[in-house]
């Protein structure tokens, strides 16, 4: 008889290994998904152990105890005692502790132990310990906290068999017993909390001897990158590096994608006989999806960057920097990782805010979190600042597009800072700065298999976004923009017969005031599925034909086409741009409440209208109309 | 070292400075300006080490109003605000 699948699943303090772990056993066989209700990541994959037995494995939030202080806090929680709507109880709990810092877990895990779940201790990062001169007992532990066990390495090879044979023993136990425990946890009062942590360090003191050498390596790093003044100059270089890497580095790769679906389109056109078929598949499919695949090097570079910062514990750091600078703005601390994370999507920068336990800090962080520069409004940056921006050179050394390019990011996060101000000025008027309290964790080095996990789950997901919004978009915009077709004798161009000329012409009188044409109002409709959308938008809209959608083609027609002033006022819209659904759908989910989601519409569109009215208008004066 | 604590008066951590070390002599939440309702603000310090007689050390300040501090607790470095170490008393 096929024995049943298990499930097993991590609980841990932050830091102490929980995803290396989860990376070590499950490989790629991952699936990230999110909680129902709250988006909160919820990652499971899936391994055989050596015996054969099928375990599901969960991957939950780290938290120091089970009072849930944060909505992650709460979902570990209530996946532990069950509570959690739509998941099954774990058969076994995994706690993870890092080995070279046990007074933490260990009291987390005489907590946990009233749950009634069966148990198991993993000493994970004994490698760190051993080099320390930590050396723990073993089972003289396993028999002072009544549990198994195990010691494990996540990041080097095998380094999680002694688990595996573990898992093995217990599911096989499990099987014959089936015996569980009641489960007595209720939130721990203060002395009973003081009184768990001594018993934890009772045990401790018991069965692990610290010769604890501190982290050298730590402290001397450390002295530099959290220097009040020279630690900030090196948060500014990183931030710096990291953006000439998105821009510079970035480049080759994305014009080589651009190139190749261009002879892509060009194929399909010289395969295909004229028509519908043909115009269908190459100005809407491959020019669309291409048009949006050619962000996928950006995309990754960011997402490197923050998972190498994160993994090599610098992230803590520049919250730690970062924190009373950005107080002075009503922001707390933890939003500069939710905030750095925008600036390749407002998604998972929104999604990172969980980790904000103060209701109100968590909500001003969601509320400015688009406005920070995300990767999709690149594409739209680069097309106008390269069709009308000359690329000379400012003061002799400073590139006048590269000036542009880093004024609109500035402009992004200064009316961020603005808004955050604001809000805490009208809104939350009582508003008590919550507060600061993070663990800064030792320095480690990166690991590029986790990494590499954690950049192919990123850009998955993108790509499956090209392909199934993005794609979907694209063909109701060529839809919009071929149907009906010219009568016959028509003199001029097809698509000002089509629909989207209609919609264009009716919502021109809103946005003829900001100098947008009904061309460009077509276009930011659909931008409102994904806002690089409208490039391709643009392209289709001004019919250019036979595989010419590359960017410098799409930006000689607006140069032709367009004044200065409307080019000006498209990019200032474009730094507040409101309609991009999916960030106001994920708006709507964190909070919880249709009122944020709207509130940050109507806000980020007034913006956007002033920002673009002001700038036509004074460009207008100065005559670039 | 023991004697240089006794003889030392108590002191707030949030008042210390850069440098200093101590041991943890007791909590006091009701004392500090924090947000937080006192209970929580005692069983957030435990949770993260802060418990009597844990040793401390200041090893950074932040650059506006010396604040945030990074404390070592015994073997983990934490960072909070004054605000919030006000609650800390150590010796
Ligand atoms: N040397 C060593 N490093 C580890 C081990 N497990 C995790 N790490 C590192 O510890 C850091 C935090 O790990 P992570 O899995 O992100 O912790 P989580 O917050 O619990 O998910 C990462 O830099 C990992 O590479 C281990 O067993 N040995
Ligand atoms: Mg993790």
């Amino acid at each position: 008889m096929e024995s049943p699948l298990l499930h097993l699943a991590l609980v841990g303090t932050p830091n102490s290994g929980k995803t290396s772990l989860f990376n070590a056993l499950t490989g790629s066989r991952q699936k990230v998904a999110n909680y129902p209700g709250v988006t909160v990541e919820r990652k499971e994959g899936a391994f055989v152990t050596p015996q054969g037995r099928q375990v599901s494995l969960v991957d939950l939030p780290g938290t120091y105890s089970l009072r849930g202080r944060s909505p992650d806090e709460e979902i570990t929680r209530d996946f532990v005692l069950g509570r959690a709507t739509g998941e099954v109880l774990p058969d076994l709990v995994l706690c993870v502790a890092d080995s070279t810092n046990l007074r933490l877990t260990i009291r987390l895990l005489l907590e946990l132990k009233s749950t009634g779940r069966p148990l198991a201790l993993v000493l994970n990062m004994f490698d760190i310990a051993k080099r320390r001169g930590v050396t723990v007992d073993v089972a003289g532990l396993s028999q002072a906290l009544g549990v198994p066990v195990v010691t494990s390495i996540a990041v080097r090879k095998g380094g999680t068999d002694d688990l595996l044979r573990l898992t093995d023993q217990l599911a096989a136990g499990a099987d014959a017993a089936g015996g569980e425990r009641a489960n007595t946890w209720r939130p721990l009062t203060v002395p009973e909390l003081r009184a768990t942590q001594r018993e934890a360090d009772r045990i401790i003191n018991a069965t692990v001897s610290l010769p604890e050498r501190p982290d050298t390596w730590t402290a001397r790093i450390d002295s530099i990158a959290l220097h009040p003044v020279g630690g900030l100059f090196i948060l500014l270089a990183i931030l710096f590096i990291m953006f000439q890497g998105v821009f510079a580095w970035a480049q080759p790769l994305m014009q080589l994608l651009s190139a190749a679906f261009d002879a892509l389109g060009q194929l399909v056109h010289d395969q295909l006989p004229e028509g519908l078929l043909q115009s269908f598949l190459q100005n809407g499919v491959i020019s669309g999806v291409g048009s949006v695949i050619v962000f996928l090097p950006q995309i990754i570079i960011i997402f490197l960057f923050i998972l190498l910062l994160e993994d090599f514990g610098y992230m803590a750091r520049a919250a730690f920097l970062m924190d009373r600078i950005m107080g002075g703005a009503g922001l707390h601390g933890r939003a500069f990782i939710p905030l750095l994370s925008s600036f390749a999507c407002a998604i998972p920068g929104i999604m990172a805010t969980r980790v904000i336990d103060n209701r109100r800090d968590r909500l001003t962080t969601i509320l400015i979190a688009p406005l920070m520069t995300c990767s999709a409004r690149i594409p739209v940056y680069t097309l106008i600042i390269s069709a009308f921006i000359p690329p000379t050179k400012v003061l002799g050394l400073i590139n006048l597009q590269g000036l542009v390019m880093f004024g609109l990011y500035a402009a992004g996060i200064v009316s961020a800072l603005l808004v955050s101000f604001l809000v805490k000025f009208f809104l939350m008027r009582d508003y008590q700065p919550a507060p600061f309290m993070l663990e800064l964790p030792d320095y480690k080095m990166p690991r590029l298999r986790s990494i590499a996990i954690g950049v192919y789950t990123r850009a998955k997901m993108f790509l499956q976004r090209a392909g199934t919004t993005i794609f979907a978009m694209m063909v109701l915009i060529w839809f919009l923009a071929s149907f009906p077709q010219p009568p016959a004798g028509a003199t001029e161009p097809a698509i000002n017969y089509s629909l989207a000329a209609m919609i264009g012409q009716a919502l021109a009188p809103l946005l003829s005031p900001v100098g947008f044409n009904w061309q460009i109002a077509v276009a930011l409709v659909p931008g409102m599925a994904a806002r690089e959308v409208a490039v391709a938008a643009l392209g289709t809209v001004y019919a250019i034909e036979g595989g010419k959608e590359a960017a410098e083609q799409i930006g000689q027609v607006l140069a032709d086409k367009w004044s200065l002033a409307t080019a000006l006022a498209l990019l200032a819209w474009y730094i507040f741009a409101p309609q991009c659904a999916s960030t106001l759908a994920v708006i709507r989910r964190e909070t919880g409440s249709w009122r944020w989601m709207a509130v940050t519409f109507f806000y980020m569109f007034a913006l956007a209208y002033a920002a673009a009215f002001a700038t036509y208008h004074v460009a207008v004066a100065m005559g670039a109309g | 070292m023991s004697e240089i604590c006794d003889t030392r008066p108590p002191l707030p951590l949030g008042l210390a400075r850069r440098g200093y070390t101590g041991t943890i002599q007791h909590l006091a939440a009701g004392g500090t300006t924090s947000s937080l309702p006192d209970v929580e603000l005692e069983s957030r310090l435990i949770e993260l080490g802060f418990v009597e007689g844990a040793r401390v050390e200041i090893l950074h300040e932040g650059i506006v109003g010396r604040d945030p501090i990074a404390v070592r607790v015994d073997n983990i470095t934490v960072a909070v605000r004054r605000r919030e170490a006000m609650a800390v008393i150590v010796a």
